[in-house]
């Protein structure tokens, strides 16, 4: 049993550090709020590119830097301490890229990697509709056969950067007649196809990050399907080995909380700061400590991946367990803050450029993208401790 | 970086479990609660053959020379099975504190005895203030000749009522801090003036009031050097405080094991119970909470074998696996429904255990305001 770095290891990410303390300053993160934006940037897409680490665990044929789990692991761990922007790439580097590499024919793997690599084409995902979230499987997007195309008919919602993606990888349903797993088909679309709009949603932040993708009767060359024609639902599930331990919450959870207990010892309260108030030292040396078990739920699925196992109800229980860290978090810090927390960045009394109250609106959304809190209870009792399905 | 046991630790788990699975079933825990002794001396000297109580010690005092991590796999073992009995005690509490300060003609003596399985040995550190702290030890010990007077009176000091020998932490000098001036006294359980009072705990473990008047305690039997003593205690606290999370992490697992199966087997509604999504999502948050446990005290409990520095993880870990482990029983006890509530079933076992672990060296209040020292608030 060993909890500790190797010296490269910790070399590696005193490099990466150094790159995101300059790279993701305060000042970066404050120009990007005043676009309303959180989390993406091309422009940092492509310095990380430029930096070989974009595609830093892909193996090195398909433009990878090949990097080992735990380098991904602490590579991963100081973007989400830094709060960097991944919205650029996330979908290409983690989602469908992965996919291509594992189901893509040499054709498509020589097309579309290497924009993704070199940080150049933004993804979007077109998976959810309005009747089908956690259900996803019941998807109704139609794909029709004409002649040498696909056409596909349809409504996806929830799409992160519809409005702004150069390509879509998409889940249409071929065969309505299939049971609903087995009639799906994987698809790469060109977003400037025509019969594609795109209509961001205003979230109830003020941002636009998601939003609806309307396909009308939208042309797909038949070359664009990911893997066999009604085999889609599997090849979507393809995750490969990569890096899956969800460090990112509890490392961006580390970063707030010395946030807020830097704003807690500057903060004074009836004379004396908020740090020795008994009621705040308990509610962020309890976050501390679930911060720290976070962790090392993250750090247990990434070892068992070096190991070479496939962690399953693991990954979905460090899922669970960051996204629900983050919303009590946002939740002590606005208790923290007190009269504060709900003022917006731009008052000049809104401490901490509003971050926590941004943090405890965004939050919400974490416990239900990427699977709800419910679905990864699912999972763990399905796949970790075999309780029945009916 | 490795988060798993090594081989032989696996396999002193697995010889741990097989031992304490056919030596020590839930009737026999059940028995030895309402024990006056509260162990079995058959069992003891079984445990004592198999290395079992100078697994840390070296060598050449007949000890198994392993390491304190080895320890903390047996430790788990010991808390799924509820392992009744003096072996925390004598083993954790006492080998430690010999181990870190006696003389080598004490540790000859002490510790070779201890392996041997002929020695039970505790520490009596908390008194009716219940506080782990050095202000809070009044216990006074007086020179007189050759030998110093111990007063005052212990409380929630385990196995004193089988212990050979008890090492009072009493005060020698009042110090410039309440650190200083506290000293480590090996007193024979036997000396005229000790009471012991047996308390009736919940769990039935032997936890003990000990007044101490006018006791004669020898020169000779000062552990390590007078008025140096509390740093020796932080040090054996600190192995306790994780020996304890890993007793519970044993228990919180043993815990979940069983309601799962329950869930699986107990039919209602034409279906197991275990097929509907409220008990699903309470058997999800159970394993989220052993594991969670596992790994926070694996952390601290490596770090403490290592010898590195680890305030902030040992009480991170104590916070987290009290409440963590009570959370577990509650579910549990929530699954299995009535027959969960009666004496005979074992939930009862695992819901005592953890309600009297949780404050056991620190509860969770005290040692969160450890982590904030520790992060400078």
């Amino acid at each position: 049993m060993d909890f500790s770095f190797t010296t490269e290891e910790k070399d590696f990410r005193a490099q990466v550090r150094a790159f995101l303390d300059r790279e993701v300053s305060d000042e970066f993160l404050s120009d990007l709020e005043e676009q309303d934006e959180v989390d993406f940037s091309r422009e940092f897409t492509r310095k990380l590119a430029q930096k070989g680490w974009l595609a830093m665990a892909w193996p090195k044929e398909y433009g990878g830097g090949g990097a080992t789990t735990m380098e991904q692991l602490i590579f991963n761990e100081e973007m989400g301490y830094h709060h960097a922007p991944t919205g650029g790439h996330r979908q290409g580097i983690s989602l469908i890229g992965p996919c291509l590499i594992a189901h893509g024919t040499e054709e498509q793997k020589r097309k579309y990697l290497p924009p993704i690599t070199a940080g150049e084409v933004v993804w979007c995902q077109g998976f959810s509709e309005p009747n089908a979230g956690s259900d996803l499987a019941s998807l109704q997007c139609q794909a029709v056969e004409d002649g040498d195309d696909i056409v596909i008919t349809g409504q996806k919602v929830w799409t992160t950067n519809g409005h702004r993606a150069d390509w879509c990888h998409l889940l249409a349903r071929t065969d309505p007649n299939a049971p609903k797993h087995k009639g799906i088909s994987y698809f790469l679309v060109d977003m400037k196809s025509p019969g594609i709009t795109a209509r961001p949603l205003l979230n109830m932040l003020a941002s636009r990050d998601f939003g609806e993708v309307f396909f009308d009767e939208v042309r797909v060359p038949k070359g664009n399907i990911l893997g066999e024609k009604n085999r889609g639902w599997y090849v979507s599930q393809t995750t490969l080995n990569f890096e899956r331990s969800g460090i990112a919450w509890p490392a961006s959870a580390k970063r707030d909380l010395e946030l807020l207990i830097e704003y807690a010892k500057e903060t004074k309260k009836n004379g004396e700061s908020l740090a020795q108030d008994p009621l705040v030292r308990h509610k962020l040396t309890e976050m501390a400590v679930e911060i720290e078990v976070a962790r090392m739920i993250s750090y247990r699925v990434a070892w068992m991946q070096s190991r070479g196992q496939i962690p399953i109800y693991e990954a979905s229980m460090s899922e669970l367990f960051g996204s629900e860290l983050l919303k009590r978090l946002g939740d002590v810090g606005m208790q923290i803050l007190g009269l504060f927390g709900p003022l917006e960045r731009g008052s000049r009394w809104a401490p901490l450029r509003g971050r926590i109250a941004r943090d405890y609106q965004f939050s919400l959304g974490l416990t239900i993208a990427r699977g709800t809190s419910e679905i990864q209870k699912n999972i763990i009792a399905w796949r970790g401790l075999e309780l029945p399905r009916v | 970086m490795d988060l798993g046991f090594s081989e032989e630790q696996e396999m002193l788990r697995t010889t741990a479990r097989d031992f304490l699975t056919n030596e020590c079933p839930s009737e026999l825990v059940k028995q030895l609660a309402a024990d006056e002794k509260g162990y079995s001396p058959e069992m003891w000297k079984k445990m004592a053959e198999l290395g079992w109580m100078g697994l840390t010690f070296p060598e050449e005092y007949d000890g198994m020379g392993m390491t304190f991590l080895d320890l903390v796999v047996l430790l788990e073992e010991a808390g799924r099975a509820c392992l009744p009995g003096p072996y925390f005690s004598t083993v954790v509490l006492a080998g430690y504190t010999i181990m870190e300060a006696a003389s080598e003609e004490q540790k000859k003596e002490l510790l070779t005895k201890i392996a041997n399985g002929d020695l039970i040995v505790t520490l009596a550190v908390t008194e009716p203030s219940a506080r782990y702290e050095p202000d809070a030890i009044t216990v006074k010990a007086s020179p007189d000749k050759d030998d110093y007077v111990i007063n005052g009176t212990k409380l929630f000091v385990p196995d004193a009522n089988v212990a050979d020998y008890i090492i009072c932490v009493a005060r020698t000098k009042d110090g410039a801090s309440p650190e200083e001036g506290l000293t480590l006294f090996l007193v024979d359980a036997k000396s005229p003036g000790i009471s012991t009072t047996l308390l009736k705990t919940i769990a039935g473990d032997k936890q003990c009031e000990v007044i101490f008047e006018d006791v004669r305690v020898p020169k000779g039997n000062i552990i390590g050097k007078l008025d140096k003593g509390w740093p020796v205690v932080e040090k054996v606290l600190e192995k306790a405080t994780v020996g304890l999370c890993a007793q519970m992490v044993g228990g919180a697992q043993k815990t979940l094991d069983m309601s799962v199966e329950y869930a699986k087997e107990r039919v209602q509604f034409g279906r197991p119970i275990g097929s509907f999504q409220a008990i699903q999502h309470y058997c999800a948050n159970m394993v989220t909470d052993v594991d969670g446990s596992k790994y926070i005290t694996y952390e601290a409990a490596w770090k403490v074998s290592e010898g590195l520095t680890a305030t902030m993880e040992v009480s991170m870990a104590k916070a987290w696996v009290s409440e963590a482990y009570r959370r577990v029983t509650l579910l549990g006890h929530q699954i299995h429904g009535a027959i969960g509530f009666c004496e005979d079933h074992d939930m009862p076992l695992y819901f005592k255990r953890a309600k009297g672990s949780e404050p056991t060296f620190g509860d969770a209040d005290f040692h969160r305001e450890m982590v904030a020292k520790q992060l400078g608030l």
